[in-house]
């Protein structure tokens, strides 16, 4: 059985799964942060295996779900521009602005690429020195290196046609925003691991001691999702409110030194405005001063655009933990896959889509 | 949970077609569905198979076309000459036909250099001439540079069906297993590795194959078929529920029955695929009555193409909607819905 295996493995799980049943004494509501382990526990079928009274909460760590609208709308209105290859992830382009989408633009004629790595985008502005080739850039700080590094050679060889248009979220602003907000109910976190992996473990201990809230760096395979949640019960038991790293094989309490130093030099943290969640204070990341050259929001005057969110999307509400994707009203009907209304339907890791895929018809 | 409803098949709801209309899943349904089905409906397009059965003075022919566009040409484990033969000889296979002539349309773009072109006809050569059906037949047409990518390729074909065999997507049985004879999702993982330049330890090779020999061994060693279905666009789960689907019934698949190579799913973990919806150009889904089970994998593990046969689920009882649910690893239970267009790669 190979390491993989080993952390999918059937026995291993129900293990776990009959441990956490053994400690808990009462109900705990606790928050997955990454989008990456609800996919896991929905498709899996992992919150099935839990005693009654745990609700796992799904919370806000979805790149593609909390990029703001506006974002989107730039996207579309650089992409639109004459001579412009646009490149992005593949999750982004399916993502409604205001009017359409990126897919629905490129059906158009305009120049938009799926890349799987931004510094493919570079080797595009290389081969095409008589376009504009502009990456749109998001995610949490586990992308942000890969972004920086782009960013980084392309003024280190003085690449003229190229920019990023970067809309970057860090996860510590965000967890405080949602343990300040009155409606709050999230007893206890299970932190995000490959964003762990990059910053390390220490951002989260003055929270875990302010806020009184366990916070489980974990995984993402069953069996490590499981090990979080048994860590982070124990605590909650135990009135323990610590920050753990239950996901050692990959996460060094430093983190990753290098890709931090690559952010401080390229970055600057922000205020940003979170899609479904509003305005977080220091929760986004924007290219420096030293790397204003590189902002397509400066080189495109994008700035004016009137953005309108759907009135019915709920998205807020569900990236809060407040609504399960299934009890929206407009979940499966009005709001599909292939008809959106917000971005949790469309991500691979959005709670909506996670739904969607794998628990509608669950007993139709 | 699921107190929702969906009101399927939607509208299409694009007023342009997008890429995802071909990529197998929802939208495309949609496409076909909404635009394509009501046009030309008829008794013979309505048996919704991989290839049509029509009979002419008493004999049953299998007839079907496809076109072939891939990036790049050139893959490992095949090109897009071969991938033009199997995937079309495996169409009429999944009739159960004996393949018989193909004819072949090539729509190049200019600039192609004509020793790939060679090249690519020769492959297409030698994969009929080995499953031992002509190329008859065909057409030529050139686009401008920048119109195409490097080649396109269509190709029909015509087969015997023998009698008194009847594998159609309405002899599905409860009870039925289900089968497949390899392992899933290498043709299109190694696709997309060669396009993007992503380099493993170990090559992944196209499972692109014939597959109309392995058929007509098992029609000759008398095992009782029930349906066949090619796994190509849309996988294993796009392919099975639309057959749970139309014929209404819920297929149960077991998640660790499922095979699945290691370098596969380590490449689908890394980009964020599932391998149950990549393509497969050299597998199918067999439907047999549950006590030929052994005897049909028996056939199938004698033949080159069959060693890595195994039985990955069960057609259960009928349900109003048609559903394939799959047992996880873990042991619960959860169901295979299709995907909107293509698996788009994830940002981390």
């Amino acid at each position: 059985m190979n390491m993989q295996q080993a952390f999918r493995d059937p026995a291993a799980a129900k293990q776990l799964a009959a441990a956490i049943a053994a400690i808990t004494t009462r109900p705990w509501n606790i928050m997955e942060v990454c989008g990456g382990q609800t996919h896991s526990i929905i498709k899996y079928g992992i919150d099935q295996l839990l005693p009654e009274g745990v609700n796992l909460i799904h919370g806000p760590g979805c790149p593609v779900c909390v990029t703001p609208l506006e974002y989107i709308d730039k996207a579309l209105a650089i992409a639109a521009l004459p001579g412009v290859i646009l490149c992005s992830f593949g999750d982004m382009l399916r993502v409604p602005g205001s009017q359409e989408d990126l897919l629905g633009l490129k059906a158009q004629g305009a120049d938009v690429r799926i890349v799987y790595s931004p510094t493919d985008a570079l080797e595009i502005a290389r081969k095409h020195p008589d376009q504009e080739v502009v990456f749109f850039g998001v995610g949490f700080e586990t992308t942000a290196p890969t972004i920086g590094l782009a960013a980084y050679q392309a003024k280190q060889s003085r690449l003229k046609n190229f920019s990023l248009l970067v809309c970057h979220v860090r996860v510590p602003p965000v967890i405080e925003a949602l343990l300040d907000s009155s409606d709050n109910r999230v007893q206890g976190f299970l932190g995000a691991g490959h964003v762990c992996t990059i910053m390390g473990c220490g951002e989260y201990v003055p929270l875990a001691g302010r806020y009184r809230v366990p916070i489980v760096i974990t995984g993402f395979e069953p069996v490590d999702v499981l090990h979080g949640l048994y860590a982070c019960i124990k605590q909650l038991e135990e009135g323990r409110f610590e920050v753990e790293n239950a996901y050692r094989r990959v996460v060094r309490e430093q983190g990753n030194p290098a890709a931090q130093q690559l952010l401080r030099q390229v970055f600057e943290v922000v205020d940003r405005n979170w899609r479904g969640l509003g305005m977080i204070r220091h929760g986004g990341l924007a290219l420096n001063d030293d790397y204003r050259d590189f902002n397509a929001e400066l080189r495109f005057s994008v700035d004016a655009i009137d953005t309108q969110e759907p009135v019915a999307c709920r998205s807020g509400d569900v990236l809060k933990g407040l609504l399960k994707p299934s009890q929206c009203p407009e979940f499966g009907t009005r709001c599909t896959p292939e008809k959106p209304l917000g971005a949790t339907m469309v991500s691979s890791e959005g709670a909506c889509a996670a739904y969607y895929r794998y628990r509608r018809l669950q007993h139709g | 949970m699921a107190d929702f409803e969906l009101n399927c098949p939607l509208p299409l709801q694009y007023d342009r077609i997008v890429m995802a209309h071909g990529g197998g899943g929802r939208l495309m349904q949609q496409l076909l569905d909404t635009l394509v089905r009501p046009v030309f409906r008829n008794p013979v397009l309505d048996q919704n198979h991989d290839s049509a059965v029509v009979e002419i003075n008493g004999t049953k022919l299998a007839f079907t076309t496809d076109s072939y566009v891939v990036k790049p040409l050139f893959f490992p484990g095949g090109d897009i000459g071969k991938l033009a033969v199997c995937g079309t000889l495996n169409d009429l296979a999944m009739s159960a036909a004996k393949p018989l002539y193909l004819t072949c349309s090539l729509i190049i773009e200019e600039g192609l250099p004509a020793a790939d072109l060679q090249r690519i006809l020769q492959s297409m050569q030698q994969t009929a001439s080995e499953a031992g059906v002509l190329i008859v037949t065909g057409d030529t047409k050139t686009v401008d540079r920048g119109k195409g990518d490097g080649l396109y390729i269509n190709t029909a074909g015509i087969g015997i069906v023998g009698e008194p065999v009847n594998v159609r997507p309405s002899a599905i049985r409860p009870g039925d297993s289900i089968i497949v004879n390899g392992d899933l999702a290498r043709h299109g993982i190694a696709v997309m590795l060669e396009r993007e330049g992503m380099n493993f330890e170990h090559r992944i090779e196209s499972d692109c194959a014939d597959l109309s020999g392995l058929v007509q061994e098992l029609l000759q060693a008398g095992i009782e078929i029930h349906c066949l279905r090619d796994l190509t666009r849309g996988g294993l789960a796009s392919a099975l529920i639309e057959l749970a689907s139309a014929g209404r019934y819920e297929f149960e698949l077991s998640e660790s029955a499922l095979p699945v190579r290691e370098d596969v799913r380590a490449a689908c973990d890394i980009l964020g695929f599932d391998p149950l919806y990549i393509a497969n150009e050299g597998c199918f889904a067999l439907f047999v009555p549950e006590l030929q089970t052994e005897a049909a994998l028996a056939v199938l593990r004698r033949h080159p193409l069959g060693q890595q046969s195994c039985r990955i689920g069960q057609v259960k009882s009928a349900c109003s909607q048609g559903r394939v649910t799959l047992q996880t690893l873990i042991g619960v239970n959860r169901i295979l819905d299709l995907f909107s267009g293509e698996q788009l790669p994830r940002i981390c």
